[in-house]
């Protein structure tokens, strides 16, 4: 291993500390007197732009049905197999719906990869990130918690159609 | 032998082949759709277009015979531009299913639109629509809009069904796929329609919807419908199977299985109801108890028979290994005479196609496995009138339910001193059973059975049982048996606790004091063959995937 050289040594001024301590309380009395960046969580909720991948949910049609057709697709491309889809067939047009559709909340790295592979922009990326489990069944995310009506997504909707 | 060129590669040919067969004999696919080895040709669907030297224009190679210096390049610029072009066209009215088509990932067009076509559409208007969910038959469902005209399905029906059901109706591009008047596709084959059907149009109802190919695990077995024991793929998704499709083997199915095997043959395992740990009778009612305590519970009952009043039953819907250390049990432990196996036939099951009368799996190779009454021994008839008349007073039986099989048993078992039974799941006789002990089913152990035309063939576990782990026993897995921890849900699916019949005696065996060596199928597979005559020299790895054919002076067994 290379012997290690100091390049210069701390000149008198830096050595003082006083000046760089001085410094430093400038820059604080500065940044004090800018708008604030913080909030105060969770009296305060932040609220994400739409470009923001917060929790994978389903769409929910104005009827009250899921749009997803359980093609399984975002199962097969879930990177941590988060998502679990069993088809059944059923009588409205579409003939394929999800009987079951399950996302491990403790598997989901929030890639959104579910959402870009799904052909029926059935699965989006919400804006849901409060996310805390006590337990590991409380983290399967079954229809009941994934299905979100379709005119709350609309704005994410909006951003897949302008920018996927 | 005479020779052509394809791309640049010589190649040998038989007279009367086809291009396509030719190349396909030496590795090279000429992409195809209507073209079947075992169906006429009809030469429709146009994507086999190749260039030949010589030749005016280009020339499909499924009904062009091959002659010798013919020069054929399959992929020329012209071949390349007319696939893609034939790819289009049949393109244009398909519609867009893919996410909700059962065939997807199995599909020939889904495959061929990406290696074969421009992989863009030009077509802006709109499609033609028809009907997307006709019941053709009791089995198949036909979805008319994404059938892509390639008369497959009924040239099966005409030509190896025998039974002709399909035609086309209307004509261009609102040609329609019909049953004749008043028929239904309900020939027994029907299902086969459904693997060689190169879209989704035609799917299998019993399995519709109910999983998608890359999820599920596949496993090269045979059907146990009957004496034929057509190879199969047993398909498993999350330790359940889902369904059975047929497997390639000339010598004994083709490419076929009929629909009553691929239907009926493996939902018991999936069952609610398999015996799923040793059950002893106590206070009348059947109680689980453990494999040890069943086991010492058995041989204490068991040395309280005489040898004369024990018999034992065998069974021809279990594996030559189980039939065989059944049969050295019944006698080299009791020294038993007693022991044949039931036979199950139905007139009205075979047909001169691939079903036979005899609608058990493994009837050669029980006999052949030795479970056959010895000199002065009892048959299965001389068995039950020794029930009658007392003499035998203790029934062993493996993996069979002769009450089911003969309704004048009830009473006679109620009579017997003891009864143990080995069963997959809760019959007629386990309900009359002191002793239960729980079999693996086909689907669960490796083993061999032999068919009617004497090929000896493997069966290989599919579903894992608590004593079956996936990866450390090679058994095929699904992308999703290979990851997850134990607390993923697939993983938590249900094992039962049941081994296969030879490793229960085994058990037994050594409770009452005989020990027998085998520690997995193939040791005992491996007995097998330097003790019987018929199996000599034959191995597992000989058996293989296809099987191998038993030569005739050894299976000339006297039928009962
Ligand atoms: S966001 Fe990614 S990890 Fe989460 S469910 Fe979708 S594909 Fe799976
Ligand atoms: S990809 Fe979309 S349509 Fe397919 S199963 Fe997932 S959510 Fe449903
Ligand atoms: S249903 Fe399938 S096999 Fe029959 S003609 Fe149509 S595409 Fe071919
Ligand atoms: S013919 Fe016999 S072995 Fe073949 S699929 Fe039918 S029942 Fe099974």
């Amino acid at each position: 291993m290379a012997e290690r050289i100091r390049k210069e040594d701390l000149n008198f001024l830096e050595r003082l500390y006083i000046p760089e301590i001085v410094k430093g309380l400038a820059l604080t009395l500065k940044v004090m007197f800018k708008p604030k960046f913080t909030m105060e969580y969770p009296e305060v909720k932040f609220i994400p732009p739409s470009s923001y991948r917060g929790r994978p949910v389903l769409v929910m049609e104005e009827d009250g049905t899921e749009r997803c057709v359980a093609c399984g697709l975002c199962s097969r491309v879930c990177p941590p197999l988060a998502i679990q889809v069993q088809a059944a067939e059923t009588e409205s047009e579409k003939e394929r719906y999800p009987e079951k559709f399950e996302i491990n909340m403790i598997r989901c790295i929030f890639c959104g990869f579910c959402e870009e592979v799904c052909p029926e922009e059935a699965i989006v990326m919400s804006k849901d990130y409060e996310l805390a489990f006590t337990n590991r069944e409380d983290a399967l995310y079954g229809k009941e918690k994934l299905l979100v009506p379709v005119h709350q997504l609309q704005d994410r909707i909006d951003f897949l159609r302008n920018y996927k | 032998m005479p020779k052509l060129i394809i791309d640049g590669q010589e190649i040998e040919f038989q007279q009367g082949q086809t291009v396509i067969q030719a190349a396909l004999k030496h590795g090279i696919d000429i992409p195809h759709f209507c073209w079947h080895p075992k169906l006429s040709v009809s030469g429709n669907c146009r994507v086999c277009l190749v260039e030949i030297e010589k030749m005016p224009k280009l020339v499909i190679a499924c009904s062009t015979l091959a002659s010798e210096g013919m020069i054929v390049h399959t992929q020329s610029e012209k071949t390349l531009a007319a696939r893609n072009a034939v790819m289009e066209f049949i393109l244009i009215n398909h519609p867009l299913d893919c996410p909700i088509c059962d065939e997807a990932g199995e599909c020939k067009l889904q495959d061929y639109a990406y290696q074969h076509s421009p992989g863009e559409s030009r077509f802006v208007e709109e499609k033609q629509h028809k009907d997307k969910r006709v019941p053709v038959g009791p089995f198949v469902m036909l979805d008319v809009e994404r059938c892509i005209m390639c008369s497959r399905c009924i040239r099966f029906c005409d030509e190896i069904a025998k039974d002709p059901e399909l035609t086309f109706t209307k004509r261009g591009d609102r040609v329609t796929l019909a049953t004749y008047p008043g028929r239904e596709m309900d020939n027994p084959y029907s299902l086969n329609t459904t693997d060689i059907c190169p879209v989704g149009a035609l799917t299998n109802r019993d399995f519709r919807f109910h999983a998608r190919v890359w999820d599920m695990s596949s496993t090269k077995s045979i059907c146990t419908g009957c004496a034929r024991g057509c190879n199969t793929e047993v398909w498993v998704r999350n330790n359940e199977i889902m369904r059975l499709t047929p497997r390639y083997n000339e010598e004994v199915n083709s490419y076929w299985m009929c629909d009553s095997g691929r239907l009926n043959t493996w939902k018991f395992v999936n069952a609610e109801d398999r015996v799923n740990s040793p059950q002893l009778r106590r206070d009348g009612l059947l109680v689980k108890v453990g494999w040890d305590e069943a086991f010492s519970a058995a041989a204490s009952e068991i040395k309280l028979i005489g040898k004369e009043e024990i018999a034992f039953i065998g069974s021809a819907f279990a594996t030559n290994e189980d039939n065989y250390v059944f049969a050295k049990f019944a006698k080299s432990v009791f020294g038993s005479k007693h022991l044949d196996f039931i036979r199950y036939t139905d007139p009205s099951f075979g047909d001169d196609i691939l079903r036979r009368n005899d609608i058990t799996p493994n009837s050669l190779g029980a006999e052949l496995s030795g479970v056959a009454p010895s000199k002065s021994g009892k048959n299965i008839y001389e068995i039950i009138e020794g029930i009658k008349t007392g003499k035998i007073k203790a029934l062993f039986v493996m993996e069979d339910d002769p009450v089911a099989a003969y309704s004048e048993l009830e009473s006679l078992f109620s009579k017997l001193d003891l009864l143990i039974v080995h069963a997959t799941n809760y019959n007629k006789t386990t309900q009359l059973a002191d002793i239960v002990f729980p079999a693996a089913t086909f689907a669960e152990k490796n083993g061999t059975m032999v068919n009617f035309k004497r090929v000896i063939q493997r069966l290989r576990p599919a579903t894992s049982t608590i004593e079956l782990d996936r990866s450390l026993n090679g058994m095929s897995m699904s992308r999703l048996d290979k990851f997850g921890t134990k607390f993923d849900k697939w993983a938590q699916s249900t094992k039962r606790d049941a081994r296969p019949s030879w490793k229960i005696l085994t058990g037994l065996a050594a409770a009452l004091g005989t020990k027998y060596k085998y520690q997995i199928a193939e040791d005992v597979f491996e007995e097998l063959a330097s003790a019987v005559d018929a199996f000599r020299g034959i191995n597992y790895d000989d058996i293989g995937e296809i099987g191998i054919k038993i030569k005739k002076e050894f299976t000339a067994v006297e039928k009962v």
